[in-house]
């Protein structure tokens, strides 16, 4: 791994990205202690109700009288937890499926292969969608079970296709042909052959995953007031965007510098990630061909 | 004669595809003793590697060991072990030496791991023991400062140095029995030579026996001490390696010598065999190879030819033993060019 690290901070934009994304998680962990205000205190409805900027109030109030920036750090913790959590959560799920099914082979694969299909057939943000309308109130764990539930479909194909390719190595035939189990050479000797790309998805999937969370509260389906959102904080702006535009600006700011932060990450990682240069000699022709589709395939699924 | 060490008989690996039962092993019997090297020989598509998969009982479907098939080593029938036992067996008494250096090492892991990883599959020992043993077993195979290449991975190595990795996993464990598909083949002669050297050096140390597979005549006469040669799924001769090569009975056993580069004999080709072998889903029916025997006549395409006795501990399958007057009669280049070399 020292190896990756050093290649990726020797990459420019990783560079950039690594360092938005570091700023993003200290200012979740502490940023809400230094910020003299609660992000739920509503400090003075009368009279501090949708103050623009000031130096007591660096990115103004809202409708509430409730601190901007106070409520955009615990919106940080929150779309960082949703991200992250949901996104760790999915690539366990989808991992685990691709291996079995790719290794299983035959009738299994198929079988798996066709109750994914029609996984994928249903689009992602309608079942989301539906389930949280059902729900009376969300929890932030439920959101991330939900989240994460949901966005396994892309990645087990992904693993499905590389473990295609690996279980044929003549490496994973001598590991059998050396008496070692089935799940010890999934585990130790087939899934560190096809993490690459996993890391690669999940870094973009967070990215993603901050955005559907920020889609879904902004269309009043996710994270529910007085809880802080960036999704729903944009969606309270939006009704006053002309007169008061920070209400609205800076929770827009915040999804998309953080997404874009993974989204470049995740190219740099695939860069340096590139199984043709971390073991030059051996190279499966499914992470060249899946890789790049990763995005897009993660998106629908 | 103490009971062998792995006894085949009639061995019958069958592939249900989609065109067809190919039946890539069909009934093959042979023996190995405690300690002996025994060469398997034949042409891609023979049967040789799926016969060394079935002893692992690494043959995956559509392919499986029919039954009645029986692989008995120490006494137990390999066919019939559930997987569990199968599994105990495999790397600890009988392992395996692939063909392919560049692929038969995980890139992901050190060597010395993947050395110590057959001892920890096997419960032999602590991660430390291991790990001692690996680099330990690195010397044993020749290869100079073992700490430092434990820690290294496999594209940092040279084939010939990955071969022999390859070999230490198969032998950490001490295994009654290796068997060593094509282990030169992908392989520089010289490092070949070495390769070899090292197999019958390990060989005599730790009185493992050998079932070395390969296409190479060349390999074999230096290294092993009797000769299986299979053809079609079967075997079609069998004899002590110096027999072997100064008195060939089966034509197809004379066309592999014939087709073999030798020093000093000048030719302007190599002979070769003409033809190919046929389908396994589709073996002729009496002699499997009469369609490509320049001695075939019409007893070979009616006749299954069973083993016929040659010497002591020789046999071939070929109605030439019945018949060896026909051998004489026929003038053909081949048996020209080889009375001219011998």
């Amino acid at each position: 791994m020292n190896r990756t690290l050093r290649r990726l901070l020797a990459h420019r934009s990783a560079r950039w990205s690594l360092a938005t994304i570091a700023i993003l998680i200290i200012a979740a962990a502490i940023g809400p202690m230094l910020v003299p205000y609660e992000c739920h205190t509503q400090l003075d409805i009368v009279r501090l109700q949708n103050q623009p900027p000031s130096w007591a109030h660096p990115l103004g109030t809202d409708q509430f009288s409730r601190d901007v920036l106070a409520r955009l750090l615990c919106g940080a913790r929150i779309s960082l937890a949703v991200g992250t959590l949901a996104v760790a959560m999915s690539m366990t799920i989808g991992t685990v499926y691709g291996l079995i099914s790719g290794y299983a082979g035959g009738r299994v694969d198929g079988a798996m292969m066709r109750v994914l299909d029609a996984f994928l057939s249903i689009p992602r943000v309608m079942l989301v969608i539906a389930v949280l309308t059902l729900w009376d109130s969300v929890s932030l764990a439920g959101m991330i079970v939900l989240l994460g539930t949901t966005g396994w479909f892309g990645v087990s194909r992904l693993v499905r296709a590389e473990t295609l390719a690996v279980k044929r190595m003549d490496y994973i035939e001598a590991a059998r042909a050396l008496g070692t189990p089935t799940s010890r050479i999934l585990w130790r000797h087939i899934l560190p052959n096809v993490i690459a790309p996993v890391i690669v998805a999940a870094t973009l999937a967070v990215g993603s995953v901050i955005a559907l969370e920020a889609g879904l509260s902004f269309l009043g389906a996710g994270v529910r007031e007085p809880d802080a959102s960036w999704g729903s904080m944009f969606l309270a702006g939006v009704s006053f965007s002309t007169s008061t535009w920070w209400i609205l600006f800076f929770p827009g700011i915040a999804i998309v510098g953080t997404v874009l932060a993974f989204n470049v990450l995740g190219d740099a990682l695939r860069d340096v990630l590139d199984p043709r240069q971390l073991h030059a000699p051996v190279m499966t022709v499914a992470s060249s061909v899946a890789a790049p589709i990763a995005p897009e395939r993660l998106e629908n699924g | 004669m103490a009971e062998p060490l792995l006894r085949v008989r009639d061995l019958r690996t069958y592939f249900y595809t989609e065109n067809g039962v190919a039946r890539a092993v069909d009934g093959i019997s042979f023996e190995i003793g405690a300690g002996e090297t025994v060469g398997l020989v034949g042409e891609s598509g023979c049967g040789k590697s799926v016969t060394a998969l079935s002893v692992l009982r690494l043959v995956r479907p559509p392919g499986r060991i029919e039954q009645g098939s029986e692989l008995i080593f120490d006494g137990k029938n390999l066919a019939t072990l559930d997987e569990r036992e199968m599994r105990a067996i495999r790397g600890a008494r009988v392992s395996m030496v692939f063909q392919e250096p560049m692929t038969a090492l995980n890139p992901v892991f050190t060597v010395g791991d993947q050395i110590a990883e057959v001892v920890r599959v096997h419960n032999a020992g602590s991660k430390q023991d291991a790990w001692a043993r690996a680099v330990q077993m690195l010397e044993t195979v020749g290869i100079p400062s073992p700490e430092q290449r434990a820690t290294e991975y496999p594209h940092q190595l040279s084939g010939g140095m990955r071969q022999r990795v390859v070999i230490a996993m198969a032998l950490i464990m001490n295994p009654a029995l290796v068997i060593a598909d094509e282990p030169t083949t992908a392989l520089d002669v010289t490092i070949q030579a070495q390769i070899l050297e090292l197999l019958r050096d390990l060989q005599q140390r730790f009185g493992t026996s050998i079932l070395l597979i390969t296409h190479d005549l060349g390999v074999v006469a230096e290294t092993v001490s009797r000769v299986i040669v299979m053809y079609g799924g079967e075997i079609v001769e069998e004899a002590p390696v110096n027999h072997l090569f100064a008195r060939a009975h089966h034509p197809y056993t004379e066309g592999l010598l014939n087709a073999m580069p030798r020093v000093g004999h000048e030719r302007e080709r190599l002979a070769t065999i003409p033809g190919s072998v046929p389908p396994p889903t589709n073996w002729p029916a009496a002699c499997r190879f009469h369609d490509r025997c320049p001695y075939a006549w019409e007893r070979c395409a009616t006749e299954h030819p069973p083993l016929y006795p040659i010497a002591k501990g020789h046999v071939s399958r070929c109605h030439l033993a019945d018949e060896p007057k026909r051998r004489a009669e026929k003038h053909d280049p081949l048996v020209v060019a080889r009375g001219a070399s011998t």
